[in-house]
């Protein structure tokens, strides 16, 4: 097991280490924290007359975003991902670049789906039924 | 220092040593953990695209309002954010004791497992509560001109748009696919959080026995801790999709 990066890590190293951690937990924290208020922030605006929708979609934007550097630093830190060498990063980052793609592609479709149900594949004007007519339920019975 | 200086040329793909400068086993744990991810990606992405298709779905700030012992107080995103912190504070626990395995500290890599094995636990208690107050909770909602009081099941959904009803405000059924998302998904990764505990008590085990003393270094610590990280990092993404958005 040779090639195992095991090192034996001096005193000094350790310290810096570990200070590393704690302030990579801080980060995390402080970022929660910040997304727990955006999110309360779009109740609010949800719960006023006239939401401002564009407001919240820049919001939830934001999340996103957000998510991604918490992604970044346990992946970078806590997995240490940033510590290996570069031919084996790419080998774990590349392929899930695919999820571009697959997130572009099937929200469009999702949302395509709507438009044609709120058309009728297009045959009428765009309404929005706010209640979609369900079947009967009846108890024990599955749909 | 050791082997851990990276070898700049193109010896590192002349055979003898591993040209990622990592052991098989924690590089095929690396593969694994992709493969995981495009399986969370992907019923992530298929929740997107029902939600996406939909007029209405449920707003997170009202479904996930309850906390224990707080009665019907109305406290959103509270609880989750409670199960979000332990998770994270598990992470930064488990880290710890990767660390302590790089310095052979036997003693400390125990107290570092056990306290991550304890937050795994809690996690779990939190989210059979949760689960449990979302099932058994009995949410008034009109069915066909008729009240009924409904839990929130993979059948049924009582978190649809409000309607007037007799002059009160009540909620309406909901798209189907909600409970089914839900309860799939973080199960999924109530299964992974539980299967971590296992594995990270199964560490503790042999870390007591002195297995990874005498082996000469603490590896198995570290494949672990990526997977508890792992875990960690989908929940992520998952308190994002359910939660935040």
């Amino acid at each position: 097991m040779s090639q195992v990066a095991t090192a034996e890590v001096g005193h000094h190293d350790d310290k810096a280490q570990i200070k590393r951690i704690w302030k990579t937990f801080w980060i995390l924290l402080i970022i929660t924290i910040v997304e727990l208020g955006i999110g309360l922030a779009i109740y609010s605006i949800h719960k006023g007359e006239s939401p401002n929708e564009t407001l919240v979609l820049m919001f939830k934007g934001v999340v996103c975003i957000l998510t991604l550097a918490k992604a970044f630093y346990i992946v970078g830190v806590f997995m240490h991902l940033g510590d290996e060498i570069r031919n084996m990063i790419m080998t774990i980052i590349v392929p899930l670049l695919l999820f571009v793609w697959f997130i572009i592609a099937f929200l469009w479709d999702g949302n395509a789906w709507k438009n044609l149900k709120n058309t009728d594949a297009g045959s009428r004007e765009y309404i929005e039924k706010p209640n979609e007519k369900l079947p009967a339920k009846e108890k024990g019975h599955k749909d | 220092m050791t082997t851990a200086t990276v070898q700049p040329t193109t010896k590192l793909w002349s055979g003898g040593k591993s040209p990622f400068n990592v052991s098989y086993g924690k590089l095929m744990m690396w593969y694994f953990l992709m493969s995981d991810a495009f399986t969370f990606g992907a019923f992530l992405i298929s929740y997107g695209t029902i939600r996406f298709s939909q007029n209405a779905w449920a707003d997170p700030n009202y479904v996930f309002n309850a906390f224990p012992l707080a009665g019907h107080a109305n406290l959103p995103l509270a609880f989750v954010s409670l199960m979000t912190f332990i998770l994270i504070l598990s992470s930064v626990t488990m880290v710890l004791a990767v660390h302590e395995g790089h310095k052979m500290n036997r003693k400390g890599v125990e107290k570092w497992l056990f306290w991550t094995i304890l937050g795994g636990l809690a996690f779990l208690g939190c989210q059979a509560w949760e689960w449990t107050h979302l099932i058994m909770g009995e949410k008034e909602v009109l069915v066909n001109g008729v009240i009924e009081k409904w839990g929130t099941t993979v059948t049924h959904n009582p978190w649809g748009p409000e309607v007037l009803h007799n002059g009160q405000a009540i909620a309406t059924p909901g798209p189907i696919a909600f409970g089914g998302y839900f309860f799939g998904i973080t199960g999924f990764h109530g299964f992974h959080v539980f299967s971590g505990v296992v594995i990270n008590i199964i560490m503790l085990i042999q870390n007591r026995m002195k297995i990874f003393e005498k082996r000469g270094h603490y590896e198995m610590i570290e494949k672990a801790g990526l997977y508890w990280h792992f875990v960690d990092l989908v929940w992520v993404f998952v308190f994002l999709c359910f939660y935040l958005v």
